[in-house]
């Protein structure tokens, strides 16, 4: 057999004038790891859609295994040993783990009825080979999401494939399960198993890939082993400029205490408490880093913080804003207090995604004076401060940014820009709430977005910070909590972090002891 | 680039001209359908666009029948900007017709038509209002699906219609209620100005043409109709906004009540001048129709109505030659065709 298992040969698909990719071209040998570098929109998925059958090219060949070959379908892919796990599992979460692993190809005896059996001998075999236990009539709902992404890749396995695609697989991932999960690709690739890991984290590819292709606007721009690459060279690569990983900042002065968050607890309608006697406070002119994986109880001060409890739940404990009691208060009056909030789900609770650029821009504000006419908008003035806002904040869409666009059409870091925007510039801001602030955004706009925020900082404006990435809770945070099971676990002083600070990867590891 | 010019202007022609091929389709099919039962579709669509479109009469029978439409489409179109579902015109433009014809009988018959006009047009909105704040209140308070409770409540309005005009403001041993106050009745247009002969259109004709736009200018001009259409589009993203909106669930319920009322204007005032046992039954359903087929855009729902208007007087006047059932085909056949156009459109794309 070829020791090529894939070789991408001058593959362009184009959407109308758009070209998602350009003539790409690169191999991946057989049993190793390759990733798929590079920014949102860039073309990754789109090559890798084209791999799995979901997309023909316009142009090019795909060699699997030494041989051309036209993938007509997912199915057809899977024929060829080539098989995807989706970022957002394709999984159903009521039917059992073993039900899961055989759907679509369910073993049968008489005729008729569906074998379970052999599929589970079958599965144990499979975890046995690549050490990936799991427990097979469990109802995939109940499982973690880690393991969930495991019977994924068992599905896979299940299915004879030998070349697995990725997807963004440690986005919803804890750091540990990001570290089991390395083991076994690493596992697999030894056997002889191609693994193809689409990322954006470029830390895990240092650690995890032989070799590195990194794509920029649907074209290639070199493949490299990654023993030879640093993180700012593949960023460079990626953007095309260099990137400050790190944003610079000056030591912050912190003032007053803004927000003051005493001892809360929080039990959900169902009776599970998510916070526990949470307490921090937040200064002007500082930012505060709530570290955490996700689940520890983020969600729910968030939605504390902005007046918006779920139906049923039960609260105690203390929330102030300068003193100003704001729990029972509607996000409108804590608002009004000079507080904004950009959520962690933007598209969810941020943006209208059929709304223009403009409608968007001013959503949450719309009620204030300056916004409004007698009976409507003053368009005057809401597209003037929306032209402002979108040449203040550089949000770029390919057309040329017009305030007439529908948010939609914009690439998510785009789109955070303008949230970021509106939620940056209110009147009167005192206290910032910034929910995973550059989830999903491209490394260049997370450089951007990360200095706006220091600048918000250093115009005496209180942040709190809630972040998935450890890397950015360490390089925005003045201050660090750790939280665990709606707790504060562990506080790191200003001192204390601007010490830690200086050797990044020992006080993530630090940080990752209190938040598991 | 050129080509592609070409193309966008293509589609862009397609778009346009897709409803009307739908409504050609959907009265090809009618033609096979008349074909079947031995008579010339021809001669049968020839007598049936000459007898509405061909005369004053005609006109004014077809803009009368669509009057009520583009009320009740209007009380379908606004609620669902703010993502909910009023399947109860049916029963609101019940009561709003049995409460505007009793307080319209009511009225001092030597009460200036200034007054007994606003007056009836006051009653038809609030009974129409009452009856949907149900609704409103049932989804706000207690979160009950306001399918569930607009559809019960339509067959508790024709009932309660039903008691009201039997027992409470009816003739007895006829099956309507006494006449209304001479000042309340609305004039039509024959009168004022000689078009449409002796028919039934009336003012509540451009009654309606002013709600359409009035509510065209609020959903998409104003305050209250951007947080509406956030409200429909991303409940959770408004309720992070600041927006109230139980509010604007509210609010839109209701002023669809008073919309779907409205039908009691056209028909106890404009026409007969009391209410006749389901005398408006079906509007309410068949605007849910006149809203879905155009996307629920408050201007278009006038050209939707209108089409409606058109197929419902068509249909009579060749009752002589065609049975009814076989008309109620092809406005089915029209809702579909355009349904279906528009998805089978959107997968081209």
């Amino acid at each position: 057999m070829s020791p090529t298992a894939i070789e991408f040969k001058g593959i362009t698909k184009r959407f109308g004038d758009f070209y998602a990719n350009r003539s790409v071209s690169f191999s991946v040998e057989r049993g190793s790891i390759h990733a798929v570098v590079g920014e949102n929109g860039a073309g990754k998925s789109t090559l890798m859609k084209i791999l799995y059958g979901l997309y023909r090219p316009d142009a090019g060949d795909l060699v699997i295994n030494g041989e051309k070959r036209r993938i007509a379908s997912p199915a057809h892919a899977i024929e060829l040993g080539i098989g995807m796990v989706h970022q957002h599992f394709m999984l159903v979460e009521p039917l059992t783990v073993v039900e899961n692993i055989m759907l679509g190809d369910e073993p049968v005896k008489n005729r008729v009825l569906i074998d379970r059996q052999k599929t589970v001998v079958r599965l144990f075999e499979l975890s046995e080979k690549f050490g990936l236990s799991i427990s097979p009539y469990e109802t995939v709902g109940s499982l973690s999401v880690g393991l969930q992404q495991r019977v994924e890749i068992l599905k896979l396995l299940y299915r004879d494939a030998t070349i697995l695609i990725l997807d963004e697989p440690t986005a919803v991932l804890t750091p540990i399960e990001t570290e089991q999960l390395f083991k076994t690709l690493k596992s697999l690739a030894k056997v002889g198993n191609t693994i193809l890991i689409i990322t954006h984290k470029l830390d895990e590819v240092l650690r995890l890939a032989d070799r590195v292709s990194v794509m920029r606007q649907g074209e290639l721009i070199d493949t490299l082993p990654a023993a030879s690459a640093t993180k700012e060279t593949l960023a460079r690569l990626m953007v095309g400029r260099d990137v400050l990983l790190h944003v610079e900042k000056n030591d912050a002065r912190p003032n007053d205490e803004i927000l003051s968050i005493k001892n809360i607890t929080y039990t959900d309608a169902k009776g599970v408490k998510r916070l526990d006697g949470l307490s921090l406070s937040v200064r002007a002119g500082e930012i505060y880093g709530i570290a955490g994986v996700e689940g520890n109880g983020q969600s729910e001060l968030l939605k504390l913080l902005w007046g918006m409890p779920e139906e049923g739940a039960t609260v105690s404990g203390s929330v102030a804003f300068s003193e100003t009691p704001i729990l029972g208060k509607t996000p409108r009056e804590i608002a009004a207090l000079g507080v904004s909030h950009v959520p962690e789900d933007r598209l969810k609770y941020a943006v209208i995604n059929s709304f223009s650029i403009s409608d968007n821009i001013i959503f949450g504000r719309h009620y204030e004076r300056d916004f409004l006419s007698a009976v409507g908008f003053n368009l005057k003035k809401l597209w003037a401060f929306c032209a402002e806002m979108l040449s203040l904040f550089d949000v770029r869409s390919a057309k040329g940014v017009s305030p007439n666009e529908r948010i939609g059409n914009l690439s998510g870091g785009n789109q955070q820009k303008v949230v970021t925007a509106r939620e940056l510039t209110r009147p009167n801001l005192k206290l910032l709430i910034l929910a995973q602030p550059t989830r999903g955004v491209d490394i260049g706009a997370i450089e951007f977005i990360h200095r706006k925020v220091i600048d918000a900082r250093d115009k005496n404006i209180a942040v709190l910070l809630i972040s998935a990435e450890l890397g950015e809770i360490i390089s925005l945070a003045d201050r660090i909590g750790c939280i665990y099971k709606g707790a504060i676990r562990k506080e790191f002083s200003q001192t204390e972090v601007a010490k830690r600070r200086e050797t990044p990867n020992e006080f993530e590891k630090q940080l990752g002891q209190f938040i598991t | 680039m050129d080509k592609n010019q070409t193309r966008m202007n293509t589609s862009k022609y397609l778009e346009a001209s897709r409803p009307i091929l739908a409504v050609l389709a959907a009265f090809l099919l009618g033609g096979v359908l008349i074909i079947a039962i031995g008579k010339n579709p021809v001669e049968i669509y020839g007598k049936m666009f000459s007898m509405t479109l061909g005369t004053g009469y005609g006109v004014g029978q077809v803009l009368f029948r669509a009057t009520p439409l583009v009320l009740t489409g209007l009380a379908v179109a606004l609620p669902f900007k703010a993502g909910l579902f009023n399947i109860g015109g049916e029963g609101q433009a019940a009561i709003g017709t049995i409460v505007c014809a009793a307080i319209g009988a009511a009225l001092s018959p030597s009460l200036s038509p200034m007054l007994a006009i606003p007056i009836g047009l006051i009653a038809a909105m609030l009974g129409g209002a009452s009856w949907a704040s149900i609704i409103a209140l049932l989804k706000t308070r207690f979160g009950v699906s306001e399918v569930i409770t607009s559809i019960m409540l339509n067959f508790t309005a024709y009932a309660l219609v039903g008691y009201l005009i039997t027992y409470q403001f009816g003739i007895e041993g006829t099956m309507r209620t006494v006449e209304i106050s001479h000042g309340a009745f609305m004039p039509r247009l024959d009168a004022l100005t000689g078009l449409f002969p002796r028919s039934p259109v009336n003012l509540s004709l451009f009654l309606a043409l002013a709600l359409a736009t009035a509510v065209y200018a609020v959903v998409y001009k104003t305050k209250y109709g951007y947080e509406l259409r956030a409200v429909g589009l991303n409940l959770e993203a408004a309720r992070y906004a600041g927006i109230n909106t139980n509010f604007h669930v509210m609010t839109s319920l209701i002023a669809a009540g008073a919309l779907a009322g409205l039908v009691g204007a056209n028909y106890v005032m404009g026409y007969k001048h009391y209410y006749e046992a389901g005398g408006v039954n079906g509007v309410g359903f068949l605007g849910i129709a006149v809203a879905m087929l155009v996307n629920s855009h408050p201007l278009w729902i006038l050209a939707s109505a209108l089409l409606f208007g058109l197929l419902d007087y068509g249909g009579l006047t060749i009752n002589a030659d065609v049975s009814k059932e076989i008309f109620l085909v092809v406005q089915a056949a029209v809702i579909l065709f355009v349904i279906a156009s528009q998805k089978a459109f959107k997968q081209m794309e």
